[in-house]
C-alpha cells in the first residue's frame, strides 16, 4: 500500500498558509491568517459558527477561492489552483457518498480515473476496507449502512489516492454521541498509523481536545490561538479562548502592582501578569476545578469565605455557585463527588475556599467573551 | 511576508496554465457560454427582432409609436382589445374557485379515489386546447344535440370561448393551488381547534390566507393563459375577435407584420407581470412555512368527504365530456344523423392533401424536442448550479432560461418569423424546417423544465463536486455516473412534459411550419377551418392518445423497470 511514512526525517511544513483574506459582501470571513501545519501532524481548527474555520479549510482545499494571501500544500504553491491540482482528500459532515455507487466504487472513484489496473483497485479497496474496520461490506448501497459506517466509507474513499493531505470538515458532527466517540477513536488511531497530515474542522471543543495535536481557536476570521490541548487549556491566551475552550470565572479588576490583582475591595495575589502595568484594567480568570476547597484555613492565600447559593449536579462532579461578600459576580467552583461526600456541601453552608495564584489568568479589560458580567 | 516575491513563487504559477490547456473549469465556461449563445439565438433575439418591428413601418423605417398610435385608434382592434380582457377575466373568475374547491378536496379532505380524481382533472394538459372547443362544437353547435339549452345565443363566440377556456385552464389553476395548499401547518389548525374556533373561522383565517399566494399567483397564469391561447377562438370564436386571432389574422391574413408585432407586445404585457407576480409569490409563499412545520393530516369526516366527492365527480366528468365527446364524435359516421361507429374519418386523405403525414411529423417533432430539449436543459441546470464556472456567466444563463416562461407561444412564434425569416440572417435557412420547429418548442418549454431540472439538482448533496475535485475526478465524469442517474426520475420527467407539449402545442408553431413540416396541431386548425369537424376531432384524439399514452408508459417504466435499476433508493 502506498500510505505515507510517519518517518521523522521526512517531516517537514505540509501546509503554509500566509496572510489569508476572505470577504462574502460587506463580511469579513476570514483576516489575514498565517499558518504552518507540520507533516503528520493533526490540527484541529476550533471555533464557534462563523468564525472563518469552514471558510479557511475550503481555502485550503481551493473550494472557495480566497481573495488574497498564498496557500503552499506540501511545497507546492496552489494560491490559484483549482482543487483538481491540489493533494488532499476531503471528508465532509453530510458523507457526500454517491448513493448510486456501492460502498466498493465510492471507495475507487478517484482510484478508477487513474487509470489504475483493475485487479489492483480490488486489492486497494478490501485493504481500505479493512483499514476503516468494514470488511466484506463493499457490495452494499450507503444508504444500507448506518451513519458511521457511512462516514468510514468516506473516509476510506478520501485516503483511497493517498493524498497528501486529508480535510475533515465537521465529520463528526451529524453523528449520534455514542457513535461520535467511537469514530473519534478511530479517526485517530488511523491517522497515527498512517501519518497523513489531518486538519479537521470543528465546533466541538472536546473533539478538538481529545484528537488534536494542536488546536487553532478561530473567532470573528481571525486566529485567537495556536498550541496543543494542553496549552490551549491551561494557558488561553485570550478571554475568548478561555471561554469557549472549558468554563472560565471573570472577574474585572485592576492590578495594583506586580503580582498583585484587586477586585471589588478584594486583593488576591497572582502569577500571570503578562507584562501589565501596575494601575491597568485587567479581568481575572479562573477554571471552576481549580477553585480549592480542601484544607484551607483563613489565613492561606487568596483565602476567601464563601456561601453555597447554588448546587447543580453534574453526573460526575457538582457544579456550586459560590457568593462571597462584596462581590456581586458569583464564583463557579465544580466540586468531585469525592469532595461532596467527604465534607458533605449543603447548599446555605459556609465555606473557605482559596484561589491558587498559579492557576489565575489575567487578561486584558474589555476583550469580548460570552460570559462576560460586571463585578 | 516576503513568499508572494519569491521566485520560486513566478515560475510555479507561470508554469501552471501551460500544464491544462483544457482545464476543467475552462471547459465549463465553454460549455455555459454555449449555452448562453443558444439562449440568445433562442429567445432574446426573437423578441428583440419582434420589439423592434413593432416601431418600424412595412419598409424598416423607424416611425416611433406610429404603429401603435393606428392600433389603439382602430375601433374594430380595440374591441378585440376590451373582447380578450373580459373573457379573460370571466374565465379567471369562474375556474379560480372550481379550481380551489377541487384542489382543496383533493389536500384537505378524506375523499376516496384521491389519485384518479387528481389524473382525472390533469386530462386537459394532455389535449391540444382547442379540443374541448371541437367537443363544444358537437354538443351545442348548428348541429349540436343540445342547441337548444343556450336559449337561442351561438356557442360561436364569447360563451364557447369562456367554457373551454375553463376546461383548459382548469389543470393549471389545480396544481398550482394543490401546491399552495399542501403548504401547510398542521399545528396551525390544531391550535386553533383548541381556541375552539369555529371550522368557518378556521377557514377564513388560516386556510386561505396560507393558500393566498397560491390565489394570485393562480389567477395570473389563467389570466395569461387565456389571453394568449390562439387555438380556442380560432375555432369557437366567430365572428367574436379577440387579441390571438388578431395577430394570426394580421400576420397570417394579411401579412401585416407591424400590426401582429403590436399585438404580440400588448399580449407579453399580462405575461411578464404574471411571472413577476408569480415570482414574488412564490417567494413568499415558501417563506410561510417555517422549518418546524407538520403537514396537515385531515381527518376523515363522512358528511363533507361525500360532498366534495360528488363534487369531483362531476366536475371531473364536466372535464371528460369536454375531451371525451370529441374523441367520441370522431368515431361517428355522420354526427348528429347517423351515430354508428366509423374509422372514415382518420382517412385524413379525404380532408387534407397531406393525409397522416403531419402527426408523424409531430411525433418526430416531439420525440426530438424532448431528447434535445432534456439534454441541454439538464445539462444547463447542472453547470449552472453544481459547476465553478464563472458566477456572471451562471447568473446570466439563469436569467436567459427564466425568460421563455414569460413569452405567450404565440408571440414567441411572431418573434421567430422576424428573426429567422430576416434576409439578412444566416441563420434563415432554418426557416421551416424540422430544426426550427423543434428550437422553437425547447424555448417555448424551456423555463418549466428548467425549474424541475434545478429543484433535482438542489436536492443532491452540494459536495459531490468538491469530493470529485478532491480525488481529481473531473466534472462530466461525475455528471454521468453519478448526477444523471440520481436525477433520472426528474429527467424522465422533463421529457415526458416536453413530448406531451410539443404534441399538442399549436400557438407558436402555427407561424413556422412549412410545406413539408406541417405537424398534426396545425393540421387540427386547418380541417377546422375547412369544416372539417369530424377529421379535426379524429387528429386531436390521436394526438391525446399519443400523448396518454405515453405518460402511461412513463408510469409504468418508472415503476417497473427504472425501479428496479434504482435498487440503491431502497434500504
Amino acid at each position: 500500500m502506498n500510505i505515507p511514512s510517519k518517518d521523522p526525517s521526512v517531516r517537514s511544513s505540509s501546509l503554509r498558509v500566509r496572510g489569508l483574506f476572505k470577504r462574502f459582501g460587506a463580511f469579513t470571513a476570514l483576516h489575514g491568517i498565517d499558518l504552518d501545519v507540520a507533516s503528520g501532524e493533526f490540527v484541529c481548527f476550533l471555533g464557534p459558527s462563523g468564525c472563518g474555520k469552514t471558510t479557511l479549510l475550503r481555502a485550503i482545499a481551493g473550494l472557495d477561492r480566497q481573495d488574497q494571501g498564498s496557500i503552499e500544500i506540501g511545497g507546492v504553491d496552489v494560491s490559484n489552483a483549482p482543487p483538481s491540482e491540489r493533494d488532499f482528500g476531503i471528508v465532509f459532515q453530510s458523507y457526500a457518498l454517491f448513493p448510486n455507487l456501492t460502498v466498493a466504487d465510492n471507495i475507487a472513484y478517484g482510484l478508477v480515473n487513474r487509470r489504475t489496473p483493475r485487479a489492483e483497485i480490488e486489492t486497494r479497496v478490501s485493504s481500505l476496507l479493512a483499514l476503516v474496520g468494514l470488511p466484506d461490506q463493499g457490495k452494499k448501497f450507503p444508504i444500507q449502512l448506518s451513519g458511521g459506517q457511512q462516514q468510514r466509507v468516506a473516509l476510506a474513499r478520501a485516503l483511497a489516492t493517498s493524498p497528501g493531505l486529508l480535510l475533515l470538515d465537521e465529520p463528526l458532527s451529524a453523528l449520534d454521541a455514542r457513535v461520535r466517540l467511537h469514530l473519534r477513536e478511530q479517526i485517530c488511531d488511523l491517522q497515527r498509523r498512517l501519518g497523513v497530515t489531518t486538519i479537521m474542522v470543528t465546533h466541538d471543543q472536546e473533539e478538538a481536545l481529545t484528537m488534536a495535536d494542536r488546536i487553532v481557536v478561530m473567532n470573528h476570521g481571525v486566529i485567537e490561538q495556536i498550541g496543543t490541548p494542553n496549552e490551549i487549556y491551561r494557558r488561553p491566551a485570550t478571554a475568548f479562548v478561555a471561554d469557549f475552550v472549558g468554563k472560565m470565572n471573570f472577574f474585572h479588576g485592576t492590578l495594583f502592582e506586580k503580582g498583585k490583582v484587586s477586585f471589588a475591595g478584594i486583593n488576591v495575589a497572582c502569577d500571570d501578569c503578562r507584562g501589565f502595568l501596575p494601575g491597568s484594567p485587567v479581568s481575572v480568570g479562573l477554571r471552576p476545578e481549580e477553585v480549592r476547597v480542601r484544607n484551607v484555613s483563613p489565613d492561606d492565600v487568596n483565602a476567601l469565605h464563601a456561601e453555597v447559593e447554588e448546587l447543580e449536579f453534574m453526573g460526575a462532579f457538582c457544579r456550586a455557585k459560590l457568593g462571597i461578600a462584596g462581590v456581586k459576580t458569583p464564583l463557579f467552583a465544580d466540586f468531585s463527588a469525592n469532595l461532596m461526600r467527604d465534607l458533605a456541601v449543603e447548599r446555605g453552608q459556609k465555606i473557605w475556599v482559596a484561589l491558587p495564584p498559579e492557576a489565575l489568568r489575567v487578561f486584558p479589560n474589555g476583550e469580548a467573551h460570552a460570559q462576560e458580567v460586571a463585578a | 511576508m516576503s513568499i508572494a516575491a519569491s521566485p520560486e513563487h513566478a515560475t510555479a504559477v507561470a508554469a501552471r496554465p501551460a500544464r491544462r490547456l483544457l482545464s476543467e473549469e475552462r471547459i465549463a465556461n465553454g460549455l455555459l457560454l454555449v449555452l448562453c449563445l443558444a439562449l440568445v439565438v433562442g429567445i432574446v433575439l426573437p423578441l428583440w427582432a419582434l420589439l423592434s418591428k413593432a416601431f418600424l413601418n412595412a419598409a424598416g423605417q423607424f416611425v416611433g409609436l406610429a404603429n401603435f398610435g393606428a392600433y389603439f385608434s382602430n375601433p374594430i382592434l380595440m374591441d378585440s382589445l376590451f373582447n380578450s380582457v373580459w373573457v379573460a377575466v370571466l374565465s379567471t373568475a369562474i375556474v379560480i374557485p372550481l379550481a380551489f374547491t377541487y384542489a382543496y378536496a383533493l389536500t384537505r379532505t378524506c375523499m376516496p379515489a384521491k389519485p384518479f380524481f387528481y389524473a382525472l382533472a390533469l386530462l386537459p394538459l394532455f389535449a391540444p386546447s382547442l379540443m374541448s372547443a371541437l367537443s363544444l362544437v358537437y354538443i351545442f353547435g348548428n348541429q349540436g344535440f343540445a342547441k337548444g339549452l343556450l336559449f337561442g345565443h351561438s356557442i360561436y363566440g364569447p360563451i364557447g370561448i369562456v367554457i373551454s377556456q375553463v376546461t383548459y385552464t382548469f389543470p393549471h389553476a389545480m396544481l398550482i393551488l394543490v401546491t399552495a395548499l399542501s403548504i401547510s401547518d398542521g399545528r396551525l389548525y390544531e391550535v386553533a381547534d383548541a381556541l375552539g374556533t369555529p371550522k368557518r373561522r378556521i377557514f377564513f383565517t388560516v386556510t386561505l390566507p396560507g393558500a393566498r399566494y397560491g390565489l394570485i399567483s393562480a389567477a395570473f397564469v389563467v389570466f395569461t393563459l387565456v389571453i394568449t391561447d390562439f387555438g380556442i377562438p380560432k375555432v369557437i370564436g366567430g365572428q367574436f375577435n379577440v387579441l390571438a386571432t388578431d395577430v394570426y389574422r394580421a400576420v397570417v391574413g394579411q401579412q401585416n407584420f407591424e400590426m401582429g408585432a403590436v399585438v404580440g407586445m400588448i399580449l407579453l404585457v399580462p405575461a411578464i407581470l404574471a411571472f413577476v407576480v408569480d415570482r414574488a409569490t412564490n417567494r413568499r409563499q415558501v417563506a410561510l412555512l417555517s422549518a418546524r412545520a407538520v403537514p396537515y393530516q385531515p381527518k376523515p369526516s363522512s358528511r363533507r368527504d361525500l360532498g366534495f366527492t360528488a363534487y369531483c365527480l362531476f366536475v371531473g366528468l364536466l372535464l371528460a365530456v369536454a375531451l371525451g365527446i370529441a374523441i367520441w364524435a370522431s368515431f361517428i359516421k355522420y354526427w348528429p344523423y347517423n351515430l354508428s361507429l366509423t374509422l372514415n374519418n382518420y382517412n385524413f386523405q379525404r380532408y387534407e392533401p397531406m393525409g397522416w403525414a403531419p402527426y408523424f411529423t409531430s411525433l418526430q417533432m416531439a420525440a426530438l424536442t424532448a431528447i434535445i430539449g432534456t439534454a441541454i436543459i439538464f445539462t444547463g441546470a447542472y453547470l449552472i448550479e453544481k459547476t465553478q464556472a464563472s458566477p456572471v456567466m451562471r447568473a446570466f444563463a439563469h436569467f436567459l432560461a427564466m425568460m421563455p416562461v414569460a413569452v405567450p407561444g404565440l408571440v414567441l412564434g411572431l418573434g421567430y418569423i422576424f428573426f429567422f425569416n430576416a434576409p439578412w440572417n444566416p441563420l434563415n435557412f432554418l426557416y421551416a424546417t424540422l430544426a426550427i420547429l423543434v428550437i422553437n418548442t425547447v424555448t417555448h418549454f424551456y423555463t418549466v423544465s428548467h425549474i424541475t431540472c434545478l429543484t433535482a439538482l438542489k436536492q443532491i448533496d452540494r459536495e459531490f463536486e468538491a469530493v470529485s475535485a478532491s480525488l481529481k475526478v473531473p466534472f462530466w465524469r461525475t455528471f454521468r455516473r453519478v448526477t444523471v442517474p440520481i436525477c433520472m426520475p426528474a429527467i424522465l420527467d422533463v421529457a415526458v412534459y416536453m413530448f406531451v407539449n410539443a404534441l399538442t402545442t399549436v400557438s407558436a408553431v402555427i407561424f413556422l411550419y412549412g410545406a413539408g413540416t406541417k405537424l398534426a396541431s396545425i393540421s387540427i386548425v386547418h380541417m377546422d377551418e375547412a369544416g372539417f369537424i369530424a377529421g379535426a376531432a379524429a387528429m386531436a384524439t390521436l394526438l391525446v392518445g399519443t400523448a396518454i399514452g405515453v405518460k402511461a408508459l412513463h408510469i409504468v417504466l418508472d415503476r417497473f423497470v427504472f425501479g428496479r435499476l434504482q435498487a440503491w433508493r431502497q434500504r
